[in-house]
């Protein structure tokens, strides 16, 4: 019986969150993380580390096989609710070997096979179930539109083609089929596999939502930069004053947005001067602004120079309390429209979370690692002398199989479709 | 009224080891054709096995089966293949002699106890309260029974085409029975038509055999039952040669005049069994088609040419036979034909075979959509055993896609229906490392002897085994090297000081037995057979660990029975549409019901919460 784990309070921000791990190897796993553990049915407060990193305070907590909710050895980690510590402690317990995220429904299931609940228990279940198709139709309506939609039907046929073509060797032996298909097995594998990579390497949004975001304030001097700032903070962080050019550095501010940790960066007013201070200013400001990942534009009726706008680029009129204009604006002395842009740079953010490649899923992160590690181990079986296409086969079948949620079933009758349009079977 | 356990419609392949199987459970048995001397007759090519059904024929004899005993017993050309790759996909093969093969059935089956054979046409079923419950015989007669077993291939609607000329019937020579037909069809089952073809026959006489090249047995002939060792009868070659552009050009230029390239046909015929005019029309770049030759026995001029099964018109057929090599002046002996044929959806029947609709009626072979002798007696096999069962009030036995093709096979045809004649394929078991053609005794025949269907000789002979195989691998394990030591003897090891078995080192790719015996002095004692088995079952050892998981949770899944028309409507959280799925699967077990698409985790649960509540309920 496999150890699973997954996340059993709900997902986003919250005071607190609580990972359940049940399995044989639970309290092992947890241990790796904590240290030593609590006796059973008691709270033990732990630090969470991996590889020496810490990952966060926890209060663990460990129930014994036969005294738990699955009936299994359960082992609670209550941890701090913020998405970027979740992450990071679900992504500590995938790298721990045997250790696998749950299904839906899963450790219901289990605490059933137990006998752990009642049928009035598991007709709760009936909303999970809904949930899990609303979630997976919008997942797959996702994953199958737009430019993702065409990555993954090439990993599709590419699996398919490779797998058929290593099947009609094994099937069709005596056959009129090629007897060396490696040569192609190998080079759509290898395909698929620099693709799966590349998408891999691109999941960057799940290192953003540990690392947090950083966003700039930029604008003319005394556009209202630092005022907003502090509208922004809900407290004095920055000096504001009438006159231009009060920021020289850059002035950092952390803050939470909706479960997501995000920096604000107030700059020194961009214009171009002969003040050697300010200016050092002016050009950290543009460099910082640059890296950051969003900037805020901040106008006051002129363009801001040395800098533009790039998509994704919020821009929004200041000092709404003296403006007429009708567009999109925002006072730091009043906090007229304050709440709305922290609301679009929320919804950005949490945007760019999600659609960052189509692995915003801890879930389909793992999934492409496996994919990606049975791809290798195929070729292995391929690249040996040995003449045993059976098992490179095997491995082509367990990389389909993980890739199943985001390209759907490959099955056998897909297989022998390639198979029966490619060569003339039946001699 | 005469009364048997069970009775058996139909001789062919489905039906005999249908017969036998369920006279080996001890249901008193009767077996009704329409000539005796038809019982076990090869209508098709005269070959038994391959990849996918050699592991079938493999599966049937672990069960103490006939199939297996009789192709040995005829088989003049054995051949293992994919003999270099893996054991798992190796899957043995033979040409059997028509004549040999159907003598073998025949005298097996005078010799089996509990069965009579009985000369007669079925012209309609008894039915009682809505249930089978015997036959009419063509002259008013009747037999009772328990279950009737239908293995009548291709009698419904049967049409043979040779270019426009039709005539019904089911093989070539055979009446079609029309009564028993409408009584079928009358139960309104969901059906559907298919189409299968063969080649004409050719005179072995008129063929220029000096001009082409042959293809031999093996050297080591692999047999198909566990209880032989060595060919019955001589072993001989098969002829190869191939078409050219002339055949091809003739058969373009007469197209419109085949059967299936007329419009006379709808059915739908195999992808990897296609006429030589499919060949030519959708591979048109191809300028050449390899055909077999294969003799159909050993006294018997009879050849079989294998890739070239057509529906043109008779003299087209002669004219482009003719224009192959080595055939320049053949005389065909029976003209190639098509055949046309209704088949029930095996989605209407249960994972006994049984059709739902009207219980105690089991239906085996062709009628249930699937193509191949090795397919269809593993069905009689199947409902043999479950029609046996029935008869003694016994719960009916489900074969698991985790243990079995034959498993494999029936959870295809009742889950998911067929689109082309059925034929099984190794790329069709997802447990293929686990279901070897070499272990289906060690897999099955243990639930075989439970089941009372193995013979006192075939009991012992495995017991045998299984003490022999226990040894060896005793030895196996007890035997060990350092990696020092490993080493030496030149085996390449990670120096890890981890202490490895001799069965553990039989797992590495590039070690063999001969190897280890040269290092180990002690496992000289075990035996070439038994070093082989334990080497084809080490080999696999460390892809098999996920796999082992996968199978435990089917099993456990398998392990729950969800009875017969299950009130899913009574499950509140199901949704409307999961509700309808399930309903109309008729998911004999929560594992079926996993199989299902659309069913997660949470809806299983679901259901195993209720069945384990109605369980409890039952208990008290």
């Amino acid at each position: 019986m496999d150890t699973i784990y997954a996340l059993a309070t709900a997902r986003g921000k919250a005071g607190v969150a609580v990972i359940r791990i049940s399995g044989p190897n639970a309290w092992e796993a947890t241990r790796l993380l904590a240290g030593k553990l609590p006796q059973p049915r008691q709270a033990g407060l732990r630090m969470l580390h991996l590889d020496g990193e810490a990952l966060d305070e926890a209060v663990v907590l460990c129930f014994e096989a036969g005294a738990s909710f699955t009936g299994e050895q359960v082992a609670e980690l209550h941890i701090h609710g913020a998405v970027a510590t979740v992450t990071a402690v679900l992504r500590a317990l995938s790298d721990i070997d045997d250790l696998r995220l749950a299904e839906p429904g899963e450790f219901t299931r289990r605490a059933l096979e137990n006998g752990r609940l009642d049928l009035s228990q598991v007709e709760g279940l009936s909303d999970l179930i809904d949930a899990e198709t609303e979630s997976q139709r919008k997942q797959a309506l996702k994953v199958l539109s737009g430019a993702v939609g065409k990555v993954v039907e090439d990993w599709r046929k590419g699996l398919i083609r490779a797998a058929a073509l290593l099947e009609a060797t094994i099937d069709f032996a005596d056959e009129d089929v090629p007897v060396d298909v490696s040569p192609e097995v190998t080079a759509a594998l290898t395909s698929v596999r620099a693709s799966l990579k590349a998408e891999l390497d691109r999941f960057s949004a799940a290192e953003r939502i540990r690392d947090g975001f950083e966003v700039a304030i930029v604008g003319r001097p005394n556009a209202g930069k630092s005022t907003l700032l502090n509208a922004l903070a809900g407290r004095d962080a920055a000096i504001t004053s009438e006159v231009a050019g009060t920021t020289r550095d850059v002035i950092e501010v952390r803050m939470d947005l909706s479960g997501l940790s995000v920096t604000l960066l107030d700059t020194a007013g961009l214009r171009n001067t002969d003040d050697v201070v300010e200016s050092i200013g002016v050009d950290r400001a543009i460099q910082r602004a640059k890296t950051a990942d969003l900037r805020i534009f901040l106008l006051d009726g002129e363009d801001v120079p040395m800098l533009s706008p790039s998509e994704g680029d919020i821009v929004v009129r200041g000092k709404a309390d003296i403006s007429t204009q009708d567009e999109f604006s925002v006072s730091g002395k009043t906090g007229q429209g304050v709440q709305e842009l922290i609301e679009r740079l929320t919804d950005i953010l949490i945007h760019r979370v999600q659609g960052a490649g189509l692995l915003s899923r801890e879930r389909h992160r793992i999934l492409l690692l496996d994919a990606f590690g049975a791809l290798e181990s195929a070729q292995g079986e391929l690249c040996s002398d040995l003449d045993q296409p059976e098992l490179a086969a095997e491995y082509l079948r367990d990389a389909a199989r993980s890739l199943e949620s985001l390209v759907g079933r490959v099955d056998v009758e897909h297989l022998l479709d390639e198979v029966f349009s490619s060569f003339c079977i039946g001699k | 009224m005469k009364h048997f356990d069970v009775i058996v419609v139909g001789g062919g392949h489905a039906g005999t080891e249908a017969a036998h199987t369920s006279a080996r459970a001890g249901a008193k048995t009767a077996l009704i054709t329409l000539r005796k001397d038809t019982i076990g007759v090869m209508s098709c090519n005269p070959a038994i096995g391959g990849l996918g059904k050699g592991h079938l024929v493999r599966e049937i004899d672990a069960f103490d089966g006939v199939m297996g005993v009789a192709a040995d017993r005829s088989g003049i050309q054995f051949r293992l293949l994919n003999r270099r790759k893996g054991p798992a996909v190796q899957g043995p093969r033979t040409q059997s002699d028509r004549k040999l093969y159907r003598q073998a059935i025949f005298d097996l089956t005078v010799a089996q106890p509990n069965l009579d054979v009985i000369e007669a046409e079925v012209e309609d079923l008894i039915i009682k309260n809505c249930k089978a419950s015997g036959v009419i015989l063509a002259d008013g007669s009747r037999i009772s029974s328990s279950a009737v077993i239908l293995t009548t291939g291709t009698f419904l609607r049967g049409v043979i085409h040779i270019g426009d000329q039709r005539s019904s019937g089911g093989r070539m020579g055979d009446k079609a029975s029309v009564k028993l037909a409408d009584r079928l069809l009358s139960l309104n089952l969901p059906m559907g038509r298919l189409k299968t073809g063969t080649p004409p026959r050719l005179d072995g006489k008129t063929i220029d055999w000096a001009q082409l090249e042959t293809q031999p047995g093996d050297e080591i002939p692999e047999l198909f039952s566990f209880k032989h060792r060595t060919p019955f009868v001589k072993q001989i070659s098969c002829g190869i040669t191939h078409t050219n552009e002339k055949t091809h050009d003739i058969i373009r230029d007469n197209l419109g005049q085949s059967a299936m390239y007329g419009g006379h046909i709808d059915g739908i015929g195999p992808r990897y069994c296609p006429s030589i005019e499919d060949k030519i029309v959708r591979f048109s770049d191809k300028t050449s088609h390899q055909i077999f030759l294969e003799p159909e026995g050993l006294d018997d001029d009879t050849v079989y040419p294998n890739g070239i099964s057509t529906s043109l018109p008779v003299d087209i057929q002669d004219q482009y036979v003719r224009s192959i090599k080595g055939l320049e002046n053949v005389s065909i002996l029976q003209p190639g034909y098509a055949i046309e044929y209704d088949f029930i959806d095996p989605r209407s029947l249960t994972a006994a075979l049984e059709l739902r609709d009207m219980p105690n009626l089991f239906l085996a072979g062709q009628i249930n959509g699937t193509t191949g002798y090795e397919e269809a007696a593993a069905q009689g096999l199947v409902a043999g055993l479950n029609a046996a069962l029935m008869a003694a009030g016994k719960v009916s036995e489900v074969f698991s896609r985790s243990t079995s093709y034959i498993g494999v096979m029936v959870d295809d045809l009742i889950n998911r229906g067929v689109t082309e004649p059925y034929r099984m394929f190794t790329s069709r078991a997802e447990f293929r490392l686990s279901l070897r053609a070499d272990n289906a005794d060690q897999r099955l025949t243990p639930r075989a002897i439970q089941l009372g269907l193995c013979g006192e000789e075939r009991k012992r002979m495995f017991e045998d085994k299984c003490d022999k195989l226990e040894a060896g691998r005793n030895i196996l394990q007890n035997a060990t090297l350092t990696p020092k030591e490993a080493v030496v003897h030149g085996f390449r090891v990670n120096q890890d000081g981890q202490r490895r078995s001799a069965y553990s080192l039989l797992s590495f790719p590039d070690i063999n037995f001969d190897q280890l015996s040269a290092a180990l002095p002690q496992l000289a004692g075990i035996e070439p057979d038994v070093a082989a088995q334990l080497s084809k079952d080490a080999l696999y050892v460390n892809y098999l660990k996920r796999q082992d998981r996968d199978i435990e949770a089917m099993k456990r899944d398998e392990a729950w029975r969800i009875p017969e028309n299950y009130d899913y409507s009574a499950l509140s959280g199901l949704s409307n549409e999961l509700t309808a799925k399930l309903v109309k699967a008729q998911p004999a077990t929560l594992g079926h019901a996993a199989r299902i698409e659309g069913v997660t985790p949470a809806a299983l649960a679901l259901i195993l919460a209720k069945l384990r509540q109605e369980a409890r309920v039952k208990a008290l």
